[in-house]
């Protein structure tokens, strides 16, 4: 014979189990904070050091002094990705641990096919245009798609990242008409609304 | 509405046949090892539970092939699936007379 707690403690496991099993909540505040720093490290580093800062949409493949530092530019963009992603599952398997479940499950693995296809179809575009030689094109469609990567795949996840994916979207989509800003912009969207974000998520969920 | 424990279905006794259909309920279809991961519990428990909800025709079996390996998939008919609100709304009704 169950008792009254025996049945608010059935609920509670049917709202737990609904929610675990539809969304994946061990994504962690840090990991927005971290891929922030990391974004920023970049463009400083792009900026400053390799002196990388299109104003306009296309460039010459052939001359020009912008196209001599493309390989270091996009080898550190795909630094930054990797540790990015890196710091994303080291934090998310810290955090599955601490609750007693596993980081790779059928949730998570949805939660990666529905980030990483608009992804890519980003990936290979931008490569396409950049051996066109539309180099300034860059910086909005990196943060254009990642906003739809995002937005994609925020229904397998906390509900709040359906406004990380608007916002990036919407910076993505201001610097393809103010190319000369889109480094400023691409800042912005990958470290500081990131940074904001992780701060956020960090304080509403995990504290 | 006077509701009673009577009007619990037996099959929903069970705290880990009440967390299938509570992952069943919310994903079109899962597969045995994702059922398992989700609910913490052995190969055979999961298996005994889930025949169990076969037989009362809440859930539904699709086995196919991937990379040659079975694959087992369940998901929730529609029998299993107004059965299971009911049961959900019984609960709710329970809780709420004895506050």
């Amino acid at each position: 014979m169950k008792d009254e707690q025996d049945y608010i403690q059935d609920i509670a496991e049917i709202r737990s189990m609904m929610e675990r099993s539809s969304k994946f909540l061990s994504l962690s505040g840090w990991a927005g904070v971290m891929a922030g720093i990391y974004a920023l490290t970049g463009a400083f580093i792009v900026y400053n050091f390799y002196s990388f800062n299109p104003d306009k949409i296309f460039y010459s493949t052939t001359s020009g002094s912008l196209t001599s530092p493309l390989p270091k530019v996009i080898f550190l963009a795909l630094l930054i990705l990797l540790l990015a992603i890196g710091t994303a599952i080291f934090l998310s398997w810290k955090k599955a641990n601490k609750k007693g479940e596993k980081v790779w499950n059928a949730t998570s693995r949805r939660l990666l096919v529905n980030m990483a296809i608009p992804l890519s179809a980003g990936g290979v575009l931008i490569l396409v245009l950049l051996l066109k030689g539309l180099v300034g094109l860059i910086a909005p469609l990196t943060l254009l798609f990642y906003g739809l990567a995002i937005f994609n795949a925020s229904k397998f996840t906390f509900d709040e990242m359906k406004f990380l994916g608007l916002i990036q979207m919407g910076l993505g989509l201001i610097s393809t008409w103010f190319i000369e800003y889109s480094l400023l912009l691409w800042a912005i969207g990958f470290g500081f609304v990131h940074i904001v974000y992780g701060i956020y998520m960090h304080f509403r969920y995990e504290r | 509405m006077k509701v009673s424990i009577d009007d619990l279905h037996k099959a929903f006794e069970s705290r880990v046949r009440l967390g299938i259909m509570s992952a069943l309920a919310v994903n079109d279809a899962l597969d045995f090892t994702s059922l398992k991961e989700y609910l913490d519990v052995t190969d055979g428990n999961l298996a005994t539970h889930l025949k169990k909800l076969e037989k009362e025709e809440f859930i539904s079996v699709e086995k196919s092939f991937i990379d040659r390996k079975p694959n087992t998939k369940y998901y929730m008919t529609k029998g299993g699936k107004k059965a299971f609100e009911e049961h959900l709304e019984v609960l709710e009704q329970i809780i709420k007379s004895q506050k």
